[in-house]
């Protein structure tokens, strides 16, 4: 069947999410994650960047200190997003629609020299 | 007897070959000496170098320059042709030439200045400016490569430029001995063609890139801590605020500064001698890459920059594979506070003040967050608890990191690393009934947490601060047991501990 909404067993998408900078201290030190998100939200849209940001928030994070990574429900300054290897103002921000394989990275900016 | 005068005779003829020799030498050191001279005036003496290089001369450089030079200069895109600026005119002639004309500053004479400055000097860069107020110390000899330990205590910039001379004394060195402050940056900013941001800290970071934007000059900036490294071109093409054209700023990249409390310094995170240094060297690859870029540096007016390498952010990181990922950064940003037709910052606010890059940055605010009884100094812990090892009548808990825990610790003191402390939910019982003792977190090890003792808990790290939050955390989770149990920090953590008690403990 080409539908794919049969079945209980809603569709997903995978997605690669990675650290550095120091930001995977807050994420049990793993450098790489692999997240698997809804294909589809219940309103029927498309798992976004913003939609992302809350996922890790609420279901990877396990570090209290929040603020290190979000502020005002978006990254705190000095993280860059990296959609696929380009800054993700090329890519719309938070609206990005992720897409399968999709491969983000937080980084955190470094001040030491 | 016809031996010794055909010995007397050798002798003769050495000494005569050996003035002739000293000669040669010394005609060697007075031209070398006028050449460098000229250099070290290059305003006065345009004029005479071009008759150097042109009149006088058939090649436009020394014979000693192409022999240092000549394994570069016979890579294409250091030795082709190009347009240069010889003495003022526009001309075509080896690029090396556009090295010796240009200037460069590095602020920062540390991880990331001392490689790219002796790669810089290496490379035949005629006028090196260094800046930097820090005098060295024995915890940067591993990264600063150009100091040496009998200057420790020396001004950097002054230990720097010693070396670089050793290196290559045909360039230009220019000490700076200070930190940079606004008032001051444009004034000295001003006398350089380019800039390399080998700072630590946000607000200079700022300040380099804002000054460098509005005197029109391009900027590699890099940074390290730990096992990584950034590196970005900024700037560049280093077109006027308000054209798109020119390349994203630092504030372009990071309209906002990161949060004071979220800035690792090295000498708190540590960091690598050959990561740090990978960085800087780069630094200089990208600024000799600027410096030769076969097209005039300013377009003309009117006529478009010729289209360049997209602005990128390089990151390394040394025990990740790959270790180097090129990131594509946005252009400029419309409403950049700079760079943009809508800029706020101009160099008249930056030297007045009215841009305060410290308020802008803010600094980690280290509140006090015990109160005096719940502190005690090394002094009085061990009039307490006299002995030379702790755990006896009393648990003593180190916040430090494993790895400096490793380094030196306490016999019988117990390591629980702070991040771990702070990585764990503080939520103290999920889904629990609340008349259930809280269930205690995983990093509490089990002879603190099935303790009975009611023996006081003394929590220390490297300078007392991560030992306040323990403590905190400590109480919160009631280990304190409503106050019967003593819970107190060291004050002044293992530095004051080596003031105030043992004074053999290492300090790193």
């Amino acid at each position: 069947m080409a539908d794919s909404t049969n079945g209980n067993s809603a569709a997903t998408i995978s997605i690669t999410v990675e650290f550095t900078g120091g930001l995977e201290i807050l994420f049990s030190n793993e450098r790489e994650h692999t997240i698997t998100l809804p294909a589809r939200l219940s309103d029927g849209s498309q798992p976004t960047i913003s939609y992302l940001l809350q996922h890790l928030v609420e279901h990877v994070m396990k570090d209290d200190r929040k603020g290190l990574f979000i502020m005002e429900d978006n990254v705190r300054p000095g993280i860059l997003v990296l959609i696929n290897d380009a800054d993700w103002e090329l890519e719309g921000e938070e609206n990005y629609e992720l897409q399968q394989g999709d491969n983000i990275v937080f980084v955190s900016t470094l001040h030491g020299g | 007897m016809a031996d010794i005068e055909s010995t007397c005779a050798s002798l003769r003829a050495q000494i005569l070959a050996t003035e002739a020799q000293l000669d040669g030498l010394k005609r060697d050191l007075a031209n070398a000496e006028k050449a460098s001279k000229s250099r070290a005036s290059p305003a006065a003496d345009e004029h005479k170098e071009q008759n150097d290089n042109h009149e006088g001369r058939r090649w436009p450089l020394l014979p000693e320059e192409y022999r240092r030079y000549g394994r570069q200069m016979i890579v294409s895109q250091v030795g082709l042709e190009g347009d240069c600026l010889v003495s003022g005119k526009e001309a075509k002639t080896t690029r090396q030439l556009k090295l010796r004309s240009a200037k460069v500053l590095l602020v920062g004479a540390g991880g990331l200045g001392c490689p790219a400055a002796q790669y810089l000097a290496g490379a035949g860069v005629g006028t090196i400016g260094l800046i930097d107020g820090d005098t060295v110390e024995s915890s940067n000899l591993h990264r600063q490569v150009l100091h040496r330990t009998k200057n420790v205590g020396k001004y950097k910039v002054d230990s720097a430029i010693e070396s670089l001379q050793e290196l290559n004394p045909h360039p230009t060195y220019i000490p700076h001995r200070t930190h940079l402050t606004p008032d001051e940056a444009p004034t000295i900013f001003e006398n350089y063609d380019y800039i390399l941001d080998c700072t630590d800290n946000p607000a200079t970071r700022y300040l380099i890139s804002d000054t460098a934007v509005l005197l029109g000059k391009t900027l590699v900036s890099a940074s390290a801590l730990r096992t990584e490294g950034q590196l970005m071109v900024l700037n560049n093409p280093p077109q006027p605020a308000g054209d798109p054209e020119g390349g994203p700023c630092y504030r372009c990249v990071f309209p906002k500064p990161p949060p004071a409390d979220s800035v690792v310094s090295c000498a708190d995170g540590g960091i690598m001698g050959p990561v740090v240094g990978t960085m800087g060297v780069l630094q200089a690859l990208e600024a000799i890459k600027v410096i030769t870029a076969p097209y005039p540096i300013k377009a003309a007016a009117g006529i478009p920059a010729p289209a360049r390498e997209s602005p990128s952010l390089l990151i390394f990181s040394a025990y990740s594979n790959p270790q180097f990922r090129s990131i594509r950064l946005r252009s400029r940003r419309s409403n950049c506070a700079v760079c943009s037709a809508n800029a706020t910052v101009t160099l008249n606010t930056i030297m007045s003040g009215s841009t305060d890059y410290v308020f802008f940055c803010g600094s980690a605010s280290l509140p006090s967050l015990l109160g005096p009884e719940e502190r005690i100094s090394p002094e009085e812990y061990r009039q307490k608890h006299p002995g030379s090892a702790a755990g006896r009548g009393s648990t003593m808990i180190d916040v430090r990191e494993k790895a400096q825990f490793g380094i030196c610790n306490l016999v019988n003191s117990i390591n629980i690393p702070i991040s771990n402390i702070l990585a764990s939910s503080s939520k103290k019982s999920q889904g629990q009934e609340s008349d259930q003792p809280p269930e205690l977190p995983s990093w509490i090890p089990p002879e603190v947490a099935n303790s009975e003792s009611d023996d006081p808990i003394y929590v220390v790290c490297r300078l007392g601060n991560d030992s306040q939050i323990a403590v905190k955390r400590l109480k919160e989770l009631g280990l304190d047991r409503d106050g019967r149990r003593y819970i107190g920090d060291i004050r002044g953590g293992f530095r004051a501990w080596r003031e105030q008690v043992d004074p053999d403990w290492p300090q790193y």
